[in-house]
């Protein structure tokens, strides 16, 4: 096979198929046990300082942020974050001081609501380095060959762009049509969390809407640690395996956390919050703004129950659940601004 | 055009009429791969006038929606309202790559002569550079696979340069022939550019961007001294058609936020 170009960019979380296949004998097993936990014992098991990590959702799409905040109370370091269009979850951990590289499809960018300045101010400074470029498809297309089993999968994106200068893939000669095919490297995350409606105590999951890149990524994870708005019955699953996104036998932890994605978007439970967001664009403009927001949100509180009191509690999940079913309408301070 | 005339506000802004121009472009019983903001409004605006059948497909995995509400995300659960199916990244990004998208939108902060878009950063150096920008996202496929692809942006001149300093995604890299050479698949590219200032194609041999339509007020020479390249300028430059006073209600009535068309 002829190698046509090879990318420049650092090669985050590829491990040879062999490798990964005797890591999984050697840590993974499909016995029935529970695997509930509390978060501070999730995080503090399964995420460990240099970690490559990767938050299932997209954007400000049912991430979990349960997962987020305990990660950057228990102060975890030197992180490398997919930045498989990963924004607020991305732009909080770097304020939190937990990342030190960054592969970008999308990230530091808020979308319709603006660039990050936590995010952006970090790698114009230096403090966080971006060691690879890669595009949202080629990102999820990593997944699927860690899921598969193989080392690298074939596409037909990045050719002929900086963002290939910048990956860590590989053009070659394809043997079969003789065109250029660029090969993108697997990917199996040291640790990934997926925030669910529903799942039993043996991670069994069932997700609602759409499942963007989880249902991949989720099968890649070396680690996986599931947060979960209830955790239902066995029999529930049972009765109804058409449902079940990802089975249980790949989960490392199973965390029940109601609004455990707030404020981001939950499909059919509640819209983004955007004053929450809002005030995080607002303070995260200046270093001691970025501070501020933590002590308050993140170090002043014990747990995420006490951190949803703080953002409005159920008066507020309440009004999300209604703008999600069109019934309220959206406050957003961006938006105000926006107007003026 | 008199002063008078010029002083006037008409019932329109450009952002209206970009998001009613990037609509014309999409026929009916055609697919468009869609994005955050105008490009949504465009594909929503589309489909409640001239394309109902408009098929809708969003990268976090919404597929044919009827959206009665402009989305704040492409990852929204508003892009499956009414949708055929709530998919996959895979399935989506697949459906592109496999040849089933007739459209795709893409916007940046830079655009070459030939098409080819910057969304990585600005000045300095990609390991040290002055301003960081989000990055590819689903540009460099969309840009990548769909078969035709529409830019809308601002145009000035440090936003319409001569050569971009990053192809984040890619246009007709260095001219006739690039796109195919480096394996990108063969009929593909950007067709059309929209600017607040005009509409713009690429010449079909030498694949360098061409006015089109010059928007109702705007100058040859306001789009030269906004554009940093030689930009092809036929003889006879027709006048892009303005929204109605009733298109430009529609727009009000699926963004009532103003959150990507603004006032």
């Amino acid at each position: 096979m002829k190698i046509l170009d090879e990318g420049e960019g650092e090669l985050v979380g590829w491990h040879d198929p062999d490798e990964n296949r005797e890591w999984i004998l050697q840590n993974k097993s499909p016995a029935l046990v529970d695997k509930r936990m509390d978060i501070t014992e999730a995080v503090s098991k399964f995420v460990r300082d240099g970690d490559v990590l990767a938050m299932g959702g997209f954007g400000h799409i049912r991430v979990s942020f349960a997962g987020i905040y305990e990660m950057i109370r228990q102060k975890k370091r030197e992180l490398t974050v997919l930045g498989k269009t990963a924004v607020h979850d991305m732009d909080l951990l770097i304020g939190g001081g937990c990342v030190s590289k960054v592969e970008a499809a999308y990230s530091f960018g808020h979308e319709l609501r603006g660039l990050s300045s936590c995010g952006r101010r970090a790698v114009e400074s230096g403090q966080v380095k971006v060691v690879a470029e890669i595009s949202n498809g080629g990102f999820q297309w990593r997944f699927l060959g860690g899921m598969m089993g193989v080392p690298f999968i074939p596409t037909r994106v990045m050719l002929g762009s900086d963002t290939f200068r910048k990956s860590s893939a590989k053009i070659i000669e394809d043997p079969f049509s003789g065109k250029p095919i660029c090969l993108l490297p697997s990917c199996n995350p040291d640790v990934v969390f997926i925030h669910v409606p529903r799942c039993d105590r043996f991670g069994n999951c069932q997700i609602d809407g759409i499942m963007i890149e989880d249902f991949e990524l989720a099968r890649a994870a070396r680690r996986l640690i599931v947060t979960t708005e209830e955790v239902i019955y066995n029999e529930v699953i049972r009765d109804h395996p058409d449902q079940t996104k990802i089975p249980g036998f790949i989960v490392d932890a199973v965390v029940e956390v109601k609004y455990g994605a707030h404020p981001t978007l939950m499909p059919d439970l509640y819209y983004f919050d955007e004053e929450v967001i809002g005030e995080w664009l607002d303070k995260s403009k200046t270093e001691e703004g970025t501070q501020e927001w933590m002590d308050t949100y993140v170090h002043g509180v014990a747990n995420f129950q006490e951190y949803l009191e703080l953002v409005g509690g159920e008066a507020k999940m309440k009004y999300l659940y209604d703008v999600e079913h069109y019934e309220a309408e959206l406050k957003a301070p961006w938006l105000e601004k926006k107007k003026k | 055009m008199s002063e008078a005339e010029s002083e006037e506000t008409p019932y329109y802004t450009p952002t209206h009429l970009m998001a009613v121009a990037a609509s014309r472009v999409l026929e009916d019983n055609k697919s468009v791969f869609v994005g955050t903001g105008l490009p949504m409004i465009a594909a929503m605006f589309a489909q409640r006038t001239h394309a109902p059948n408009l098929l809708i497909i969003f990268e976090a995995g919404a597929v044919g929606p009827q959206m009665r509400m402009l989305p704040i995300s492409v990852g929204d659960s508003r892009t499956c309202y009414k949708a055929i199916a709530a998919s996959s990244m895979h399935d989506n990004m697949s459906f592109a790559q496999a040849g089933w998208l007739d459209y795709g939108f893409l916007g940046g902060a830079q655009v070459d002569k030939y098409g080819n878009l910057n969304t990585t950063y600005i000045g300095g150096t990609w390991d040290k550079p002055k301003v960081r920008l989000p990055g590819s996202g689903g540009a460099n496929d969309v840009g990548s696979n769909c078969r035709g692809t529409i830019i809308i942006m601002r145009q000035e001149a440090q936003k319409f340069v001569d050569k971009v300093t990053f192809i984040t995604t890619p246009g007709y890299l260095d001219g006739p022939g690039a796109r195919e050479r480096a394996g990108l698949p063969s009929g593909s590219g950007p067709i059309k550019v929209i600017s607040q200032l005009g509409i713009y194609g690429f010449d079909e041999e030498t694949k360098l961007m061409k006015l089109e339509s010059i928007h109702p007020g705007i100058t040859i020479d306001q789009i030269r001294e906004n554009t940093s390249f030689d930009l092809i300028i036929p003889d006879d430059v027709p006048e892009t058609t303005p929204p109605t006073p009733q298109g430009v209600a529609l727009l009000r009535e699926l963004d009532p936020t103003g959150m990507a068309i603004g006032k």
